[in-house]
């Protein structure tokens, strides 16, 4: 029979299956961050049981970290404790960990580090406790986002308990305009099909338009995935990814390469595979994007209207409307171009990789931030801070007004002081624009990094198309 | 894990679609180490004032509400990060269950493993739910998990679904890990195969 991308992985990886039951599905990467591990490693010592493969963990800090300076103390008492206690959990049970005290170098946001230290491969079933995972199938692996009482099984058992999610396959054919990227790619499509299309599945990418996009942007793509209601997303895997993976420090070498390299081309779904659904977008009709609502789904083109309650039939939809532009303190019918901001947020593991970096510093180059816009460009990881400070976009940033930070989490989930003020608008590079996402009483506009540094110039809401 | 046992509550209704985890429990709550205390911070920017005074209009703060033990949701529950901070704020606060049309699929996994049993309901047998506590708050629900039902004040039951798996584990109280842990055998094997 011929089969998906996502049965071959899942096939590969079950460890026992009983009638009626769900898998014992083998976990081949298990990464590790502070905000919910505690639970499980105190889990692991109340039944005196071992982490049964470090070689296989990799911890990094990133949700609660300071991003101003690595010298200061970590001014959060809390923060402090659940940082000193992955370093001790780490320490422990023996498992490499990217901190602030230890391995600094590689530190970073952990679907950004996974990647970039060659950790992340093709045809691996990869889980961390965090829903984001579903970045990592950009490589053509089964990624997922898994709670503390899934971390604490997969640090003792290094298997999970899973039930095999159904694949829709998502096509995107045509090629992309100018100005417009990887993540009004993903934005488009949760505007278009709703944050629930993907309940109970795996969403697979295909088609041309995704085929000629780099890995980087596959990531942004596959990041969001979880915004569309689907647990991962995947990719095939190609010369792209095969590329991509090469050299990295954890990537096979040698005749291992080669072999991997053959076993990863087998993955691709076979002629004739069966989806259990497919959704289509043509990349010619994408435009920038920009969420006006509470949730990632009240998307639209950035030249586009707020949609106005009163002309939506369904009941509890037209409340969730009138809700969120309540909150969003918007009004139906309006324009969002020209909306004053108040702060511009570009990292998060959606776009904080070097080419997105790249791409906001392009459009700021001689020119200035308003005056009355606070901006943060936080890189996703150290290395690509070192990178970006080897390309002088650092200076770039400095120069048009923007603050050059740290690599965390910061302003996409406001844990660690980096937050909106109530009632603030942000256009922010992330993934979730929900209530208070960003700071309490704060409002967020989601948009791709060139449309958060044409915003940033203008003070407002503006289309980069104007800018190029 | 406590065996799940069937009980009768009155329902909390909370019509908002989407809610998203975020809104369940704020990040700025997820820095403990533990699980205690978390349901004092439940839909905490709904139910507080910014210096911490509760809201009258949300409907948690009303008097009646306390000690109910089923929360009636609007459509997809639970969607957004994986914490499991959510399940654990929902039971730390005392519900039991949560009936909705669909929930996200982090969020019910994190929930059956947590003894909060989430209820899927169709659409209408949603509808009437909400029309019931509309009409009379003090509306009472079975909630049988060994027979699947949910029965009404007029004794009429609804059945819902739930894998045969999860089900065993609740009423059990089995632990998950322990039970993975027992299959060390099997895990090893694996290994070795795949190492060959
Ligand atoms: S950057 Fe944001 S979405 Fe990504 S892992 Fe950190 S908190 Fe989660």
């Amino acid at each position: 029979m011929p089969q998906t991308l996502l049965e071959k992985i899942w096939n590969a990886h079950v460890v026992a299956q009983q009638p009626d039951s769900p898998a014992v599905l083998y976990i081949d990467l298990h990464l590790v961050h502070e905000v919910t591990s505690p639970q499980a490693f105190d889990g692991l010592r109340r039944r005196g049981v071992k982490l049964r493969r470090p070689d296989r963990t990799f911890a990094t800090m990133d949700h609660g970290i300071p991003t101003h300076s690595r010298d200061l103390p970590i001014v959060d008492a809390l923060a402090a404790k659940q940082i000193a206690q992955l370093e001790t959990n780490a320490a422990d049970f023996g498992i490499t960990l990217y901190g602030l005290h230890q391995n600094t170098e590689k530190q970073g946001i952990v679907h950004v580090i996974g990647p970039e230290l060659g950790l992340t491969q093709p045809g691996m079933t990869i889980v961390c406790g965090d829903s984001h995972t579903s970045t990592h199938g950009a490589f053509g692996a089964l990624a997922f986002g898994i709670g503390t009482s899934e971390v604490e099984m997969v640090l003792a058992t290094q298997c999970l308990l899973q039930r095999k999610p159904k694949t829709t396959q998502v096509r995107l054919d045509g090629s992309l305009r100018k100005g417009v990227g990887a993540k009004d790619i993903i934005l488009g499509i949760i505007a278009r099909y709703g944050i629930g299309a993907g309940t109970g599945s795996v969403f697979e990418y295909t088609g041309e338009a995704i085929r000629r996009l780099n890995m980087e942007e596959r990531m942004t793509v596959c990041n969001m995935s979880i915004e569309g209601g689907a647990r991962a997303g995947m990719i095939a895997p190609d010369d792209t990814t095969f590329q991509y993976v090469a050299g990295r420090e954890f990537a096979p070498k040698g005749a291992a390469w080669d072999q991997a390299v053959a076993a990863w081309r087998r993955l691709p779904a076979d002629e004739g595979a069966h989806y259990d659904g497919t959704l289509t977008l043509n990349a010619d009709e994408l435009t920038p994007m920009i969420t006006y609502g509470t949730n990632p789904g009240m998307g639209m083109s950035v030249t586009g209207r707020v949609p106005d309650p009163a002309q939506i039939a369904d009941v509890s939809q037209r409340n969730a409307l009138s809700k969120a532009l309540n909150y969003m303190a918007l009004r139906p019918n309006q324009p969002l171009l020209g909306q004053p901001i108040d702060v511009v947020f570009i990292g998060s593991c959606t776009n904080s990789r070097i080419s997105d970096l790249r791409e906001a510093a392009a459009l700021l180059k001689g020119r200035k931030v308003n005056p009355r816009v606070r901006v943060l460009v936080v890189p996703g990881s150290a290395q690509v801070k070192k990178q970006a400070e080897a390309e002088g976009l650092h200076i770039v940033f400095k120069e048009a007004g923007c603050e050059w930070r740290e690599a965390g989490c910061s302003m996409c989930i406001a844990m660690n002081g980096d937050q909106l003020e109530p009632g603030q608008y942000a256009i922010s590079t992330s993934n979730r624009n929900f209530e208070g996402r960003q700071g309490k009483g704060g409002r967020t506009f989601l948009a791709s990094p060139l449309t958060a540094a044409a915003s940033a110039v203008a003070g407002a809401v503006a289309d980069v198309r104007t800018m190029l | 894990m406590e065996k799940y046992t069937t009980f009768d509550s009155r329902i909390v209704p909370l019509a908002n679609e989407n809610v998203d985890t975020d809104q369940i429990i704020p990040a700025r709550f997820l820095k403990g180490t533990d699980k205690a205390g978390l349901g004092d911070n439940l839909f905490s920017d709904w139910r507080y004032d910014a210096d911490g005074t509760p809201r009258p209009e949300f409907i948690l703060n009303r008097a009646e509400m306390k000690g109910r033990q089923i929360l009636l949701a609007g459509d997809n529950f639970g969607c957004g990060s994986s914490r499991e901070h959510a399940p654990w704020a929902l039971t730390g606060y005392g519900f039991r269950a949560v009936i909705s049309t669909s929930f996200a699929d982090i969020f019910r996994n994190n929930s059956l493993k947590n003894g909060l049993l989430p209820i899927i309901v169709d659409r209408d047998t949603h509808q009437q739910l909400f029309s019931l506590t509309a009409e009379d708050p003090d509306t009472a629900l079975t909630v049988d998990l060994s027979r699947q039902t949910l029965t009404l004040p007029d004794g009429r039951k609804v059945t819902f679904p739930i894998d045969s798996f999860s089900k065993a584990c609740l009423l059990n109280g089995v632990d998950e890990i322990g039970y993975v842990l027992g299959m060390e055998n099997e895990i090893a094997e694996f290994e070795a195969r795949r190492a060959a």
